[in-house]
C-alpha cells in the first residue's frame, strides 16, 4: 500500500497524543500525578497539539477536506466514521479535565472522573485507528489481531515516554513514571517483532488462481496488462518495498523505536539531573522517529488483493 | 447510508461474464468509457492523455492471463469490473453515506456529492473495483450503467450496461440473478459460472463462466470427407475434354 505522509504523520502523532493524554488521565484520576499546573498545562498542550494537527494532517488527503464533516455521519458501519465521533467526543471531557487540572489545579476526586473518561476515550480512538486497518479483508497483512495492539500499545508507548520527558523537564521525575515508559517499551518491542513474524510467514488465502478462478487450469500468470500505463490501482495499492530495504528500515525502526528508548529511559534511573532530563528528552525524540519509520513500513510492506490481477501470484 | 440494506428485494442485477468466448477486444471498456465519461459517474477524468504520463479513469479493465502449461495452457481474456457483492465492504466502511447498496436491485454506487475522497472504499474492494478521480476528488466506479438499464427514452434492447451492448462476441450478459428462472441464472446454472474469491466473503453477484474443456477431436459437420476429383478423362462434356487434353500436355 502507498505509504502516505499524512496518514503516516496523523497516526503517529495522535497515537503518542492519545497515549500522553490516556495516562495523564489514569495517572491523575488515581493521584499518581501531581496536579501541578504548567506541567499539566505543558502536558495537555502537547497531547492536544499532536491529536489536533493530526487529526487536521489526515484530512490533507482527502479529496474533499470540506466535506470531512460528513465523515462523523456513519459510525454504525464504519471504523472511519467511528474514529472520527471518538476523537471529537473525547475533546469534551479532555476540555473539562484540562480545565480543572491547568486552572484549578485540582486532577483527582470527582474532577478525576473527567480525567478517567478522557482515558477512556482516547483509547477508543486510537481502537478505532487500529480497527480501520484490521478490519480491511483484503489485505492479510492489516487483517490480523497484531494490528490493534500495536496501534493501541505503541500510543501509550510513545505517550509515557513523551509523559517522563515532561516529568523530567518539570522537575516532576519519579521513578514510577520512568517504569511505566520501561514497561510499555518491554511490552511493544517483542508485539511489534511478533508481528513482523507472522507477515513474514503467512500469506493471504487469496491467490492468482482464485481472484481469476481459473486455477483448475493450473498456474495463473499475468500475460498482458489491460493497460501500459500505471492507474491509480497501481499507484494506490501496488507499492512495493525489496525485502533488503525493508529489513533495513525494520532495524532503524527497532533501533529508534524501541532499543534506543529503553536505553536512555534505563540511564535517566542512574543519572542525575539535567544529564537524566536530557537522556528522557532524547529518548522522546527517538521514538518518534522510530514509530514513523515502524508507520511507514505499516503501509509499505502491506499487500493489497488487486495486485493479483497485475502480475501477482500471492498477497 | 452506508449499512447494507436490511430489508432488500430478492432481485440481484448484475453481470455474466464468458471467459471461453471473450476475445479480448477490450470493446467493453472502451464503450464503459465512452457512455460513463458523459453517464451518472461522468466525468472520468484522463489527466495528460497525450503526455508522458497518462493516467485515467476507468470502470472496467480486460487483463489477459496464462493458465496451466503446455498443450492443456489456456490464454484467457479477463475483463474485471464492479460485481455489485451482496456484502460490500466497500459501502460499510464509507464514513460519510456516500456508498451505498440499492435496496431495490442491489447495485452498488456512489453518492459524488457525498464523497470525502479517502479512498478507503478502494482499500476494502479486493477486485480493484473503485478507481479514484484525482481531478474530481471522488471515487467512480461500476453504475451497472444505471443510466441506460432503467433508461426509457432508449429503445428497449438498448436498456442494457454499455458493455454489454457493445460485446461483439456476446461474451457478456446482463440480468436479474436472484431470479432463478432468469436466463442468465440459468446459464450461470449450465455452464458452472463461479464468484471470484469466494474467500473473502463478500458473496460477489456478478459470476465469470470458466473456459469450456479443450477439444481434442473435431466433431463431424455433416461435409463429404472429400470432393470429387476433378479433371477425369471420363468426364462427358466433349469442351472440358478437349480443355483437359489440352491443359495435360
Amino acid at each position: 500500500m502507498h505509504p502516505a505522509n499524512s496518514v503516516i504523520f496523523f497516526t503517529v502523532a495522535s497515537g503518542a497524543g492519545y497515549g500522553l493524554l490516556l495516562l495523564l488521565g489514569v495517572g491523575g484520576a488515581l493521584g499518581w500525578l501531581p496536579p501541578d499546573r504548567w506541567f499539566g498545562a505543558a502536558a495537555f498542550g502537547l497531547s492536544l497539539a499532536a491529536i489536533t494537527f493530526g487529526l487536521l494532517s489526515s484530512t490533507f488527503h482527502l479529496g474533499h477536506p470540506e466535506r470531512a464533516w460528513r465523515a462523523v455521519s456513519q459510525w454504525r458501519s464504519s471504523w472511519l466514521s467511528r474514529e472520527g465521533l471518538a476523537s471529537l467526543i473525547a475533546y469534551l471531557p479532555t476540555g473539562v479535565y484540562a480545565i480543572a487540572w491547568v486552572l484549578f489545579g485540582r486532577n483527582n476526586g470527582a474532577w478525576g472522573l473527567f480525567g478517567l473518561i478522557a482515558a477512556a476515550w482516547a483509547a477508543i480512538t486510537v481502537y478505532c485507528t487500529g480497527m480501520i486497518y484490521a478490519s480491511l479483508r483484503p489485505i492479510q497483512r492489516w487483517h490480523n489481531s497484531y494490528v490493534v495492539p500495536c496501534y493501541l500499545l505503541l500510543g501509550v508507548m510513545t505517550g509515557a515516554l513523551w509523559l517522563n520527558a515532561l516529568a523530567h523537564l518539570f522537575g516532576l521525575a519519579s521513578d514510577g513514571l520512568t517504569l511505566v515508559a520501561v514497561a510499555a517499551l518491554v511490552i511493544g518491542w517483542p508485539l511489534k517483532l511478533a508481528y513482523w513474524r507472522f507477515i513474514d510467514n503467512s500469506r493471504s488465502e487469496s491467490t492468482a488462481e482464485t481472484a481469476t478462478g481459473l486455477g483448475h487450469l493450473g498456474k495463473v500468470r499475468l500475460f498482458e496488462a489491460p493497460h501500459t500505463e500505471e492507474n491509480y490501482l497501481m499507484r494506490e495499492m501496488g507499492f512495493r518495498i525489496a525485502r533488503k530495504h525493508a529489513y533495513r528500515l525494520r532495524v532503524f525502526a527497532t533501533i529508534f523505536a524501541f532499543v534506543l528508548p529503553f536505553l536512555l529511559t534505563a540511564l535517566t534511573l542512574a543519572l542525575v539531573q539535567p544529564v537524566a532530563g536530557t537522556a528522557a528528552v532524547l529518548a522522546a525524540v527517538s521514538v518518534i522517529l522510530g514509530v514513523l519509520i515502524e508507520r511507514w513500513l505499516f503501509f509499505a510492506e502491506a499487500k493489497h488483493t488487486v495486485t493479483l490481477y497485475y502480475g501477482q501470484s500471492t498477497a | 447510508m452506508t449499512s447494507l440494506p436490511a430489508n432488500s428485494s430478492q432481485k440481484k442485477l448484475g453481470l455474466v461474464i464468458d471467459l471461453d468466448v471473450c476475445v479480448g477486444c477490450h470493446a467493453c471498456a472502451v464503450n464503459c468509457k465512452e457512455w460513463n465519461t458523459g453517464g451518472h459517474m461522468a466525468p472520468l477524468t484522463d489527466r495528460q492523455p497525450y503526455g508522458a504520463d497518462p493516467l485515467g479513469v476507468w470502470l472496467n479493465r480486460v487483463h489477459t492471463f496464462e493458465a496451466g502449461d503446455g498443450a492443456d495452457g489456456r490464454t484467457v481474456h479477463f475483463p474485471r469490473s464492479c460485481l455489485h457483492c451482496e456484502q460490500p465492504a466497500c459501502v460499510e466502511v464509507c464514513p460519510t453515506g456516500a456508498s451505498y447498496k440499492r435496496a431495490e436491485d442491489g447495485i452498488v454506487l456512489v453518492n459524488e456529492s457525498l464523497c470525502i475522497g479517502c479512498k478507503l472504499c478502494s482499500w476494502a474492494c479486493p477486485y480493484g473495483a473503485r478507481e479514484y478521480d484525482y481531478d474530481s476528488g471522488t471515487m467512480k466506479k461500476c453504475t451497472l450503467c444505471i443510466d441506460r438499464i432503467y433508461n426509457e427514452n432508449l429503445e428497449e434492447i438498448d436498456r442494457v450496461p454499455a458493455c454489454v451492448a457493445t460485446c461483439p462476441a456476446h461474451a457478456r450478459h446482463f440480468g436479474d440473478l436472484g431470479d432463478p428462472d432468469s436466463d442468465v441464472s440459468k446459464i450461470v446454472a449450465e455452464r458452472g459460472g463461479y464468484d471470484l474469491m469466494p474467500e473473502m466473503g463478500y458473496a460477489p453477484v456478478n459470476k465469470y463462466l470458466p473456459p469450456r474443456p479443450r477439444q481434442t477431436a473435431a466433431g463431424c459437420t455433416g461435409a463429404l470427407p472429400a470432393l470429387e476429383p476433378v479433371g477425369d478423362s471420363s468426364t462427358a462434356n466433349a469442351v472440358l475434354r478437349w480443355i483437359d487434353r489440352l491443359l495435360s500436355r
